[in-house]
């Protein structure tokens, strides 16, 4: 039996549990700025127990169109980490990544090409590399995780992933949700979504 | 007027002529509708797990296969409609993330959702006359009461009716 309760955590574990988002996505989105040499700033993260049909909306619209970045995580931290963009922003990152023009942002296409795909694969593997070991380094338990695989679907459906594995074991997703953006095109965010064992590891790694 | 109905995820509801029911953004869930041809009461159950025998906490009847089918026939009939004449059609149960899927078996619960719910159905003996299940694409349903018709909206797909 886990030693956590998922609608009872306190204060301090919520405040650890934001913390880690924060280091983790602060080096995450450390390396995505560097990667395309631009200014990129991170919201504060949000620990957040959602219901199965507050998911989406906590990412903006069920319909939305997001391009999703999902990578197992093995080891001492088993789960998923997600990251996700709108595909305007997906779209407009390729670009700036490749030195193309931004003239085909803002129509919500969804067709890249196989070269853009593995650039998005590739910065996907980037950042939640940097996410990873950032929050591996903080607790010093080991996490491997798979090759990234892209999907580009409404939120809700590639949202609906993490929750099936949630629903489970309940009927709330616990994620450490954290939003980044840059002056105008880019947005997008981490989603880190332990099992439940996971945040029983991570709590206690941390002297909680 | 005719109103739609939202149906969240792991969630049900039934309703009458002219209203609609739909539920947003299907991914290896199933969205199963049920329609009675004749009261034109209407059903739709999405379900993210093949069965609630295999879990512990299976107090939410709305999230499984086989409670979510049965509680949505028992609210239909409770609103009059007709066991012998409710048909069915499906939606959803797709392998998003494909690639990730092929690693982790237990997380590929498209098409253990899919036999899932076509088991239950033919256990009830309730036909299923259409069906868009699988692949690897999210899917939006609806379907009208006053027609039976059953629509599926998908990212970068014609919208389809069955």
């Amino acid at each position: 039996m886990s030693k956590i309760d998922l609608g009872n955590l306190n204060t301090l574990q919520y405040d650890v549990l934001k913390e880690l988002g924060n280091i983790g996505a602060g080096n995450a989105t450390t390396a995505l700025s560097k990667l395309i040499n631009a200014k990129i700033d991170m919201r504060v993260p949000k620990v957040n127990l959602l219901g199965f049909s507050e998911l989406a909306s906590a990412m903006g619209k069920e319909e939305d169109i997001m391009v999703g970045i999902l990578l197992l995580l093995e080891g001492d931290i088993d789960g998923m980490m997600m990251f996700l963009l709108e595909v305007d922003s997906a779209r407009a990152l390729v670009n700036s990544l490749m030195g193309k023009p931004n003239d085909n942002v803002g129509n919500n296409d969804i067709n890249f090409d196989e070269m853009e795909y593995s650039a998005l694969r590739e910065i996907g593997n980037i950042i939640t590399g940097s996410y990873l070991s950032a929050l591996s380094d903080l607790t010093r338990l080991t996490i491997v995780s798979s090759v990234p695989s892209l999907q580009i679907d409404m939120a809700e459906a590639i949202l609906s992933i993490p929750a099936i594995e949630f629903s489970k074991i309940g009927d709330k997703v616990l994620l450490i949700q954290t939003q980044f953006d840059d002056d105008s095109k880019i947005s997008g965010y981490f989603v880190l979504v332990p099992e439940l064992d996971s945040y029983d590891k991570i709590l206690s790694s941390l002297g909680l | 007027m005719s109103e739609t109905i939202k149906v969240g995820m792991a969630d049900l509801n039934i309703c009458k002529a002219p209203d609609c029911l739909t539920t947003i953004g299907l991914g290896s869930c199933v969205g199963i509708a049920l329609y009675d041809s004749v009261t034109k009461i209407t059903g739709l159950a999405h379900i993210m797990l093949p069965s609630s025998k295999e879990i512990k906490n299976n107090s939410n009847i709305a999230k499984f296969a086989d409670t979510g089918i049965v509680e949505t026939i028992r609210l239909m009939e409770e609103a009059g409609a007709k066991r012998t004449r409710i048909t069915a059609k499906i939606a959803g149960g797709a392998c998003m993330f494909a690639f990730a899927m092929k690693q982790n078996d237990a997380l590929n619960v498209g098409d253990k959702n899919v036999r899932a719910v076509k088991e239950k159905l033919s256990e009830m003996k309730i036909p299923i006359l259409a069906e868009d299940t699988g692949l690897n694409y999210g899917r939006t349903v609806i379907i009208d009461s006053n027609t039976g018709l059953f629509t599926i909206k998908s990212v970068g797909k014609p919208e389809k009716q069955i």
